[in-house]
This record gives C-alpha cells, structure tokens and sequence, in this order.
C-alpha cells in the first residue's frame, strides 16, 4: 500500500539500515553454518531477528557516543562500521580479529567505534555503562553511553544498585533492554510479577518507553529520545525494546519452550523485510540498486569468511601480553614443563 | 557392574537424597522446566514438582542468599550454579554468610547447604567463562570443597555433602558430564576428607584432582610402558585436605608431582607443597614439581588454550625430572 505521506527519514537512511541489517542476517546465517560445521568453537549466540535493535541505536547516535552489550554482540561491530572480517576472524580465534582472537564470540570490542564490550557474565555490563557515563559526563562531554542487557539481565541485582545511583548522580546513559522474552529457555512472565519492563524505572522516577524493536524507525525514534534527555543533563533513560530472537540462545538449545507458530508470527514481522518494502513502496531505490546491495553484502559476507580463515592464529606468546600493562611481568611459568 | 554417565550419578545422588529426606530441595537457572542447562537434573521436576525443583532468575546473589537463609531454618538447599564463574556474583552470600554463621552465632545457626555446578575450562569459553575456584573458596574456613573426578566418587561424595552439616561446595565439569563409569546399583556414601590412591607404585608421586587426572592417568600409563611405577592420588576433597595419605605416599616414593588445572599462585599445589616440606622434608629426595594453568587469563583462541594447559608429556617430563632422568 503506497503511501503519499512524507517518510520520515531520508531515502539514503532507508538504505543504509538495509545494507546493515542485511549483512547483519547474512554474516550470522554464515557464523551459524560454519559453527555447525567445527569450523570455531566456544559459544555462539546469533543475533537474527535482533537487527533493527542495533541498526536504530547506531543510526540515533553520534560517533562519540559509546556502546556496550551482553554476549549476544556480532552485530553491534557491523552496524558501527567495522567490516565484518574482523568480527569474523574473532569468532575463528584469530590474531586478526577484534580482540586479537583472545575473547571470541562473546566480546567484541572496539576502541575504534566506541564499542565497550561484548561481555559475558549476565548483567555485569548495566554497572559499567554507567560508569562509562559517569566519565563522559566527569569530563564535561556531551556523549551518552547507551547501555544494551537481554531482558535476563533485567533480574540481576546490580541493576536495582546501578539504577539508582545512575538517576541520583544524572548519568547520561540509556539502558536498552533487547527483550526478546527469553533468556535461555525462561520467559519474562516466569520470572517476575513485573511483566512489562519498562514499569521497572518506575520506581527510580527514571522514564521509560516501551518500544517495537522490530520496527528500524521506531528504535531510531527512541533512543533519539533517550539520548537527547541524556545529553541535556537529565540523566538516565530505559527502554524496554521488544525483538525476538529467530534461533536458539546458542547453538545447542532444543527451543522446547516456545512453538514454531510463536516464532513464525515474528519473522512476519521481520525488520529486514519491513524496511525492504518502505523501500520498494516508496520507490527509494530500484530493483537495480537493491540488486547492487544484496550483491555488496554477498561479498563482504564471503570476504570475510576468506579473510577469517586464511588468517593466523596468535602466536603461543600472545597469552602472555595484555595481562598486565608490563610487557614483562613475571609470571610463574608451570604450565609446561 | 552398572555403567552411567557422570550427570546420570549426581541425578541420582541428589533424588535419592530427595526422596530420603524432604528438607532437600533443588534450585538455580534452568534446573526444572529446562532439565538443567546440562541436563544433569533431567526428569526432577517431573518426580518432585515444582515446590522442590526450582527455576530461578538470573539473580545468583539473591538465589544463593535465599538458600543459605533457608538453611538456617531448618531445610537442606543444593543450590545449582550453571557455572561456578557466576557464583563469583554470590560469593559474598558463600563467604560471607554461610561460611561464618555457625560461628558468628556461637554454634546457634548452621548453613548445611550444597553449591554446585561445573568449574573450570571447558574449551574456548574465554576468560571469564573457564576459570577454577577450588583454591579460591578452599582458602575459607567454614567452607568444604569437594572435587569428584569420576561417576563413582561423584554420586558417593554428593549423597554425603548432601548430608553434611556444613556449606560444600561440589565443583564438577561441563567436561566430565558426559563421562560413563562404574556404579553400583543402591545406595553408598563416600567419606568427605579422603583422599583415593587409584594406582600404587614405588617411584614417584602425583597428586591431582578433578578432571585433569585424566591427563595424569595417560602420563602414568604411558611412564609405566618406560618401566617407571607412578603413585597416583585423586584427592577428591581440597578441604579438608587429606595429608595422611598424602604424607604416606611421599614417605614412599620420597618424589611428588602435583597436576592442578587452576591458576599456580597461591594455589591447592601451593599448600600441598608447604604442607610436605614441612611434614616430610627428610623424605624427599627431590624438588616437589607442579603443572599448572598458565598464570594468566584464559583466553579464547585453540592456539592460547594450547599453550595455556599442561599436557601429557609435560607430566612425565616433571616425573622423570623429580627422578633426575632428565
Ligand atoms: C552471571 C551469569 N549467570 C548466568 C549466565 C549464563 N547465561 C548466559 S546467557 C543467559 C541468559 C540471558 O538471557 P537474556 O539476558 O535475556 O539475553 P539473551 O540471551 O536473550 O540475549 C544465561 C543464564 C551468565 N553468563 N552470567
Ligand atoms: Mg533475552
């Protein structure tokens, strides 16, 4: 159904969460495949369905604002800018890849974009993307810290101390709850009386919003709200941002806690295809030009994968470096003999 | 003799400790709905329901307080951590209460309460997914740690930290689920504080525990086909510690190797050590050598697990060193 009213964000930027989201979805789909088949280890958890989530925070930010998430981070990197070929050779344990091959999957960081991590213990990074926020606003900048966590993480502890101090001290960050409904295999409703989350800033007088986190536009709108209270002095913001993950929590989850009709119902909603038809409705791009992205993000896909596995994996010295600022730290050497 | 998994033996461990007893009860992150997030607690809910076999949030610090406060009052927690790097979260409720209420009330309030779950590496899980805690909660008076290597000893040393009337902590592997071995049908306890020589000989000593005896178990099979007879004791409890045995086999074989997958300083090879030349100093005919972790993060990469981990030539190599056949 073609519309006459005026879109309200510009052609190029319809385009550009296309590209981003799509090769979000095609280097997972890919990191999926080869996992499956040994080609790297650990854990990994994809991130598709979750592609509006980062294409509309990275796109409702300045390059000096910074990001940290959960494990759940393949995609931050890629809609940040960074070429996924890092990302790639990071999941391969790589000396090439973003962390030098030393965090894998779970921990992406990138000082280059202001990417603060990828971590994996559950809820840890809520504290310090206030802190990151803390030093932002110490130094007298104008940037924000948005702060991602799984609606999991929503239950720990260090949420309740960290929320607190973040609106007593006005910190500007925004706490961005990627509420796929699941953490592993518990839902939101099993695991509190509080079923809408965005309640829980209610009662730290800290506004919230609750979000269709597969809608690009609507996330964009958001976390445009957000930072704006943040960067004005008004401390922290939440946002409750529902998406839905399409695959299992990693790669071994049975999924027996949800049906296939749950599932299906998402993926006709799904963000990629939502912003494909604004795009081809409004006549944005032609068939040739989106040809020409699909074909762009097919080669960055398997130039990456090239570039994961012809790289080098560290040299056996690499776990010795970046343990201690000291290059030559004494460490007890008894693990061989 | 019946053959089942290590899972399988703690399973039973814990349903037949619920079965003889109504105070014990089961809870952490997907232990009912999901079966465990290893499936070690497969098909509790469905025996005891869901007021014994209890999903949590993922809230370590609060689940593992309501645990040890449920233990004050009269009930018998197993807390199931899904691994012990997140019970780094509720270390304080671990050290800080259950370790020192019975003391701190002057013997009026115990803890008897089970933490459990996987510990150490288990592959490329990077740095703060593979770490090994023995060392660092056995350094806590008021604490027991338990660190069963095989399916036997697992489900024999459960059912007793089950019953003790302490805080234990049980530290098994996502590594060693899987692993099948011989249990008897019926019930039997193993001794908290006893040490196991699984394999007796007069050259040398190595002392190991937890799922990197299996390492040591090839290092001596393999130095057995060069004629050298290697003692071996899996000290299943770290504390406390079994030194008798330790003692009497150094005073043996005058030679110790201690194989430990944890981080070397100040560590379960440390104490063992002080503890030896202090016991047994006349007795040792060598330097007491240990393999160890690396002394730095674990990292993600297989090529810095590799260097990260001692292997089997490296444990014959300390043996053959602590013989001077190098
Ligand atoms: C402190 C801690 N406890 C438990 C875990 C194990 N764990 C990893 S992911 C996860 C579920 C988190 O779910 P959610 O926050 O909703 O994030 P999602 O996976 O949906 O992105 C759990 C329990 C962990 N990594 N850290
Ligand atoms: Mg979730």
């Amino acid at each position: 159904m073609a519309t006459k009213t005026k879109l309200p964000f510009s052609k190029a930027q319809y385009l550009k969460w296309y590209e981003d989201m799509l090769l979000i979805r095609r280097i997972e789909e890919k990191a999926g495949q080869l996992y499956i088949q040994q080609k790297f280890g650990g854990f990994c958890h994809l991130y598709i369905g979750q592609e509006a989530v980062v294409a509309g925070t990275v796109s409702a930010t300045t390059k000096d604002d910074k990001h940290i998430t959960a494990y759940r981070d393949h995609g931050h990197p890629i809609a940040m800018g960074i070429h996924p070929k890092y990302m790639m050779a990071e999941l391969f344990g790589k000396s090439t890849g973003m962390s030098k091959g030393k965090g894998g999957s779970m921990h992406m960081f990138s000082k280059e974009v202001n990417l603060l991590g990828g971590h994996g213990i559950v809820g840890a990074q809520i504290a310090l993307g206030a802190g990151i926020a803390f030093a932002e606003k110490y130094k007298g900048t104008k940037n924000v810290c948005i702060t991602s966590m799984g609606d999991g993480a929503v239950r720990q502890g260090i949420l309740h101390e960290t929320f607190n101090m973040a609106m007593n001290w006005k910190l500007p960050v925004v706490f961005l709850i990627e509420n796929n409904n699941y953490a592993m295999g518990t839902s939101v409703e099993r695991t509190s009386n509080v079923k809408d989350l965005s309640e829980i800033g209610e009662s730290y007088d800290m506004p919230a919003k609750s979000v269709n986190g597969m809608k690009v536009e609507d996330v964009h709108d958001a976390i445009k709200w957000g930072a704006e209270h943040a960067r004005a002095g008004k401390g922290p913001v939440l946002l409750d941002v529902r998406t839905y993950r399409y695959k299992g929590h990693s790669m071994s989850d049975p999924q027996k806690y949800r049906t296939k009709e749950e599932v299906q119902s998402y993926k006709e909603q799904d963000p990629i295809k939502m912003v494909l038809e604004t795009i081809e409705q409004n006549k944005l791009a032609g068939q040739k030009a989106i040809q020409n992205i699909q074909d762009r993000v097919k080669a960055k896909v398997e130039e990456s994968i090239q570039f994961a596995e012809q790289s080098e994996e560290p040299s056996p010295e690499e776990l010795y470096i970046d343990n201690y600022v000291e290059a030559d730290y004494p460490f007890i050497r008894d693990n061989k003999f | 003799m019946r053959i089942i998994q290590f899972r399988e033996a703690l399973n039973e461990a814990m349903s037949e400790e619920m079965r003889r007893d109504e105070r014990v009860f089961l809870m952490g992150e997907e232990v009912a709905e999901y079966n465990g997030a290893y499936k070690v607690s497969q098909g509790m809910l469905d025996e005891f329901g869901p007021e014994r076999v209890i999903d949590t949030p993922i809230a370590e610090l609060g689940f593992t307080g309501i645990g040890v406060g449920a233990a004050m009052n009269g009930l018998r927690p197993i807390v199931e951590f899904m691994t012990f790097n997140f019970a780094v979260l509720a270390a304080d409720q671990i050290i800080n209460s259950a370790a020192k209420m019975l003391q701190m009330s002057g013997g009026q309030y115990g803890a008897p309460i089970v933490f459990r779950g996987p510990n150490g590496q288990a592959g490329q899980l990077a740095a703060t997914h593979s770490q090994s805690f023995e060392a660092f909660y056995a350094h806590v008076p008021g604490l027991k740690v338990i660190t069963p290597s095989n399916p036997y000893d697992a489900k024999g040393l459960l059912k007793a930290a089950i019953r003790d009337e302490n805080p234990v902590l049980f530290m098994e592997s996502e590594r060693m689920y899987g692993d099948k071995g011989e249990v008897p049908e019926g019930e039997y306890i193993l001794p908290i504080g006893k040490a196991d020589v699984t394999r007796e000989g007069p050259d040398c000593t190595i002392i190991s525990f937890g799922k990197i005896i299996k390492l040591v178990k090839n290092a001596a099979d393999e130095l057995a086909k060069e004629g050298i007879k290697v003692e071996v004791i899996d000290l299943r409890t770290i504390r406390p510690l079994d030194s008798e045995t330790i003692m009497n086999s150094v005073k043996k074989t005058n030679r110790l190797v201690i194989v430990e997958e944890s981080w070397p300083f100040a560590s379960i090879s440390s104490e063992i050590s002080y503890q030896v030349q202090n016991q047994a100093f006349d007795y040792l005919d060598a330097p007491i050598r240990r393999l160890t972790q690396s002394d730095t993060s674990f990292a993600f990469s297989k090529s810095l697990i590799k260097e990260a981990l001692p292997e089997v030539k490296d444990i014959m190599m300390a043996v053959k060193a602590a013989m001077y056949l190098l």
